[in-house]
C-alpha cells in the first residue's frame, strides 16, 4: 500500500477486501448454521471436508478440465460425498449425547486431514482463480477484480440457496425437519433423510468456500483450519441459529479483521485469529443469541 | 468393601507394573513411555473437567502450552531447576484455567467447546507476537543445561545408574501416580459429589446448597493445573518449545483421547486408569507404528498408499475414534468398567 493514497480510498479498498474474505468466511459459516439448526451440533469437521473438495477440484483442474466445469463437477461430488458421510458416521450417533456427535466430528476432522496430506501430500499448491488479478478503477478506487468476483459468487450462492428454501417443497421439507421433526413425521416428511440433505448442502457450502479461498491462501491440507474459527465467529456474530445472520456475521467479521488490521497498529496481520476469538467471547457474553438469532428460553 | 480391596489390589498390580517396566524395554521405549505418562496427566486432568463437571474444553493444549512456556522461560531465561519449575507451571496454568472459569461459567456445552477451541487455534500467533518472552517462532531451546536438568548426565537412585530417558519415565510416572491418587482424594469427596450433581442437574445441585460458580472455576483450575504441568514435562521432555510444539491437534487429540478412554468412567473403578492409560497409549503408540500397522492392513486388503506419509497416522487415529465412539459410547474406561463389575461381582 503506498502511503500517498488518500484515507478514504485506502478505507474503501479495505471495505472491499474485507467483504471478499467475509463471503468466504459467509459460505463456511452458513454450512455450520445449516447443520446446527437441523441437529443442534457445531461439526468440526465442516472445514476439513471442504478441504477434500477444493482438492479434489485441484485434481480434475490438473487433469484438463476448465475450471468452471471442476467448479460444479465438484459441487455435485461434495453433495454425494456430504450425504454420505452422514449416512454413514453421524446417523449412528443421531441421538447420542452432544459430546459423543463432538468427538465423532473432530475424529473425522482428524481422518480427513490425514487423509488430504496421504493422498494429495503436505506440500503447498496453487490453486488456479478463476478471475483476472488485474485491477479496476472506480472513482479513483482500485478494486481487484478477484475480490469482487468472490463477493459475486458468495452473493450468488446465498441467493441460490435462499430461493431453494424459500420456493421448493424440498426446501419446505427441509426447514421443517429442522424446526420440528416430530409434526414433520406425522405429515410424511423423511426427517432422517432431510438430516442427510442438509449435510450435503452444507458440504456444497464448504466446497464453495474452500474453492474461492484456495486461489489467495494456496491450497495445503491445513488451509482451512484458521478459515473454520472465523466461520465459527461469524455464525456465532450472526446467531447459530439465523442462515441471515450467519451471511452478515461472515461479511462483518472480514470486514472487521481488515479494518481492525489495517488500522489498529498493535493487531496487525499477526493477530487476526485472537481478534476472531474475542468477537466469539464477547458476542457470547454480551448476546448470546447473536444479531439475527432466536434467544433460547429456558424453563426450570 | 471386597470391591474397594479389589479395586486396590488392581491399583496397585498397574503401579507395580508401571515402577518396574524400565528394567525389561529399551531405552528408546523408555522416552516413549514417558510420553505416555504425560498425556496421562493431561487426559487425568480433563476427566475432571469434561468428566465431572460436564464443561467440553478444546483448549487443553493453550493450557499445556502455558505450563510449557513457563518451564522453558524460567530455565531458559532465569537458569532455575527444572523439577523446581513444574509446581510452578502448574500455579501458572492453574490460575489461567480458573480466570477462564469464570466466562466459562455463561457458555454451555457446544459453546463452552467451541470458545475453547477458539483458544487453541489463536493460542500460537499469541506466542509469536509476544516474541520477546517467548522467542517467538523460533521458540526456547532447553538443550545444553546440564546444571539445571537431571537428563543429559546420568543420575544414580539406589545403586542404579539411570540413563536420561529412564530417569524422564521416572519423573513423569512418578508426577503422574501422585496426581492421580490427588485427583482420586479430590473427587471422591464433597467436591466430586458436587461436581456431578452440577454437571447432572444444575437446579437440583443449586437447590442443595451446591455453589455453581465456584465448584465448575475450580474445575477447570484444577484441570488447567494438570495440563500445566504436562506441557511442563513435556518442554522438560524434549528439550525444546516452540508455538507448533502445541498446536490445535493436541488440544483436539487431548480431548478425543479422553473421550476414548471412557470419560463417564466410574471413580475407583478399574476403568478410571486404565481408560486414560489406554487413551495415553492409543495417542502415543498410533503415532509412532501407524505406518507398520498400514503395511501389515495393506497385506490383506492393497491399498496403494505410501505407509511413510505424514498423514497415515491421523486417518488411523481418526478412524479408531469413530468405530470407537460408534461401538462403545462408553469409551474404553466404560467397557472395562462393564466388566470388572461383572468379575466382582462374582468373586463375593
Amino acid at each position: 500500500m503506498e502511503p500517498a493514497e488518500p484515507p478514504l480510498t485506502q478505507f474503501l479498498q479495505q471495505v472491499v477486501s474485507g467483504l471478499a474474505s467475509g463471503g468466504i468466511f459467509a459460505s463456511l459459516a452458513l454450512a455450520l448454521v445449516l447443520i446446527y439448526r437441523a441437529t443442534r451440533v457445531i461439526n468440526f469437521a465442516q472445514g476439513e471436508m471442504a478441504t477434500v473438495s477444493t482438492f479434489v477440484a485441484w485434481s480434475l483442474v490438473h487433469h484438463g478440465m476448465p475450471f468452471w466445469g471442476a467448479f460444479f463437477l465438484t459441487l455435485a461430488l461434495s453433495f454425494v460425498g456430504g450425504v454420505a458421510l452422514e449416512r454413514v458416521v453421524i446417523r449412528p450417533v443421531e441421538s447420542a449425547p452432544v459430546l459423543t456427535v463432538v468427538i465423532v466430528t473432530l475424529g473425522l476432522a482428524i481422518l480427513l486431514n490425514g487423509f488430504t496430506s496421504v493422498k494429495w501430500g503436505s506440500d503447498v499448491k496453487k490453486f488456479p482463480s478463476p478471475f483476472p488479478t488485474r485491477p479496476i478503477h472506480a472513482g479513483g478506487v482500485a478494486f481487484s477484480i478477484q475480490d469482487l468476483g468472490v463477493i459475486a459468487v458468495s452473493i450468488a450462492l446465498v441467493l441460490a440457496l435462499g430461493a431453494f428454501f424459500r420456493f421448493t417443497k424440498l426446501g419446505l421439507a427441509l426447514r421443517a425437519a429442522a424446526l420440528n421433526p416430530e409434526a414433520s413425521r406425522l405429515v410424511g416428511v423423511r426427517v432422517s433423510w432431510m438430516l442427510a440433505l442438509g449435510w450435503g448442502l452444507a458440504a456444497v457450502l464448504g466446497a464453495v468456500s474452500g474453492m474461492m479461498i484456495a486461489p489467495v491462501v494456496f491450497l495445503d491440507p491445513n488451509m482451512m483450519q484458521t478459515v473454520l474459527l472465523y466461520a465459527l465467529a461469524a455464525a456465532i456474530l450472526g446467531g447459530m441459529d439465523s442462515p441471515v445472520g450467519a451471511v452478515v456475521g461472515g461479511l462483518a467479521l472480514g470486514v472487521i479483521l481488515n479494518l481492525t488490521g489495517a488500522y489498529v497498529g498493535f493487531v496487525g496481520g499477526t493477530l487476526r485469529l485472537p481478534v476472531a476469538l474475542a468477537v466469539i467471547l464477547l458476542v457470547l457474553v454480551v448476546r448470546p443469541s447473536g444479531l439475527f438469532g432466536r434467544a433460547a428460553v429456558r424453563k426450570v | 468393601m471386597a470391591r474397594r480391596a479389589f479395586g486396590l489390589l488392581g491399583f496397585l498390580a498397574v503401579a507395580t507394573l508401571v515402577a518396574l517396566a524400565p528394567h525389561w524395554v529399551s531405552d528408546f521405549r523408555a522416552f516413549q513411555l514417558a510420553t505416555v505418562g504425560i498425556y496421562f496427566i493431561a487426559i487425568v486432568g480433563l476427566n475432571v473437567l469434561t468428566g465431572y463437571s460436564g464443561q467440553i474444553s478444546l483448549g487443553h493444549g493453550a493450557f499445556m502450552a502455558i505450563g510449557g512456556y513457563t518451564t522453558a522461560i524460567l530455565m531458559a531465561n532465569h537458569g532455575v531447576r527444572d523439577l523446581w519449575t513444574i509446581p510452578l507451571a502448574a500455579l501458572v496454568a492453574g490460575v489461567a484455567g480458573f480466570l477462564f472459569g469464570i466466562p466459562a461459567l455463561r457458555l454451555s456445552g457446544l459453546y463452552l467447546a467451541l470458545v475453547t477451541f477458539g483458544i487453541a487455534v489463536s493460542f500460537p500467533s499469541l506466542l509469536k507476537k509476544f516474541a520477546g518472552l517467548t522467542g517467538g517462532g523460533r521458540g526456547l531451546n532447553l538443550f545444553g543445561l546440564p546444571q539445571q536438568t537431571g537428563g543429559g548426565v546420568s543420575v544414580k537412585l539406589a545403586r542404579h545408574e539411570l540413563t536420561n530417558n529412564d530417569w524422564l519415565y521416572y519423573l513423569t510416572w512418578t508426577i503422574a501416580g501422585v496426581l492421580f491418587v490427588l485427583a482420586w482424594l479430590f473427587l471422591r469427596g464433597q467436591a466430586g459429589r458436587a461436581l456431578r450433581a452440577l454437571r447432572d442437574s444444575p437446579v437440583a445441585a443449586a437447590s442443595a446448597g451446591v455453589w455453581p460458580a465456584l465448584y465448575k472455576t475450580l474445575a477447570f483450575g484444577i484441570s488447567a493445573a494438570f495440563a500445566g504441568v504436562a506441557g511442563s514435562l513435556l518442554a522438560i521432555a524434549v528439550a525444546f518449545v516452540n508455538p507448533d510444539t502445541f498446536p490445535i491437534s493436541l488440544s483436539i487429540t487431548l480431548l478425543v483421547g479422553a473421550v476414548v478412554a471412557g470419560i463417564g468412567s466410574v471413580l475407583g473403578r478399574f476403568g478410571s486408569y486404565v481408560g486414560p492409560l489406554a487413551g495415553a497409549s492409543l495417542i502415543v503408540f498410533l503415532q509412532a507404528y501407524a505406518s507398520d500397522l498400514l503395511r501389515w492392513i495393506e497385506k490383506g486388503i492393497p491399498l496403494h498408499a505410501d505407509p511413510k506419509a505424514p498423514g497415515v497416522p491421523a486417518v488411523i487415529f481418526g478412524l479408531v475414534v469413530i468405530v470407537v465412539m460408534l461401538l462403545f459410547p462408553a469409551g474404553v474406561g466404560g467397557v472395562l468398567d462393564a466388566l470388572t463389575s461383572r468379575l466382582s461381582r462374582r468373586s463375593y
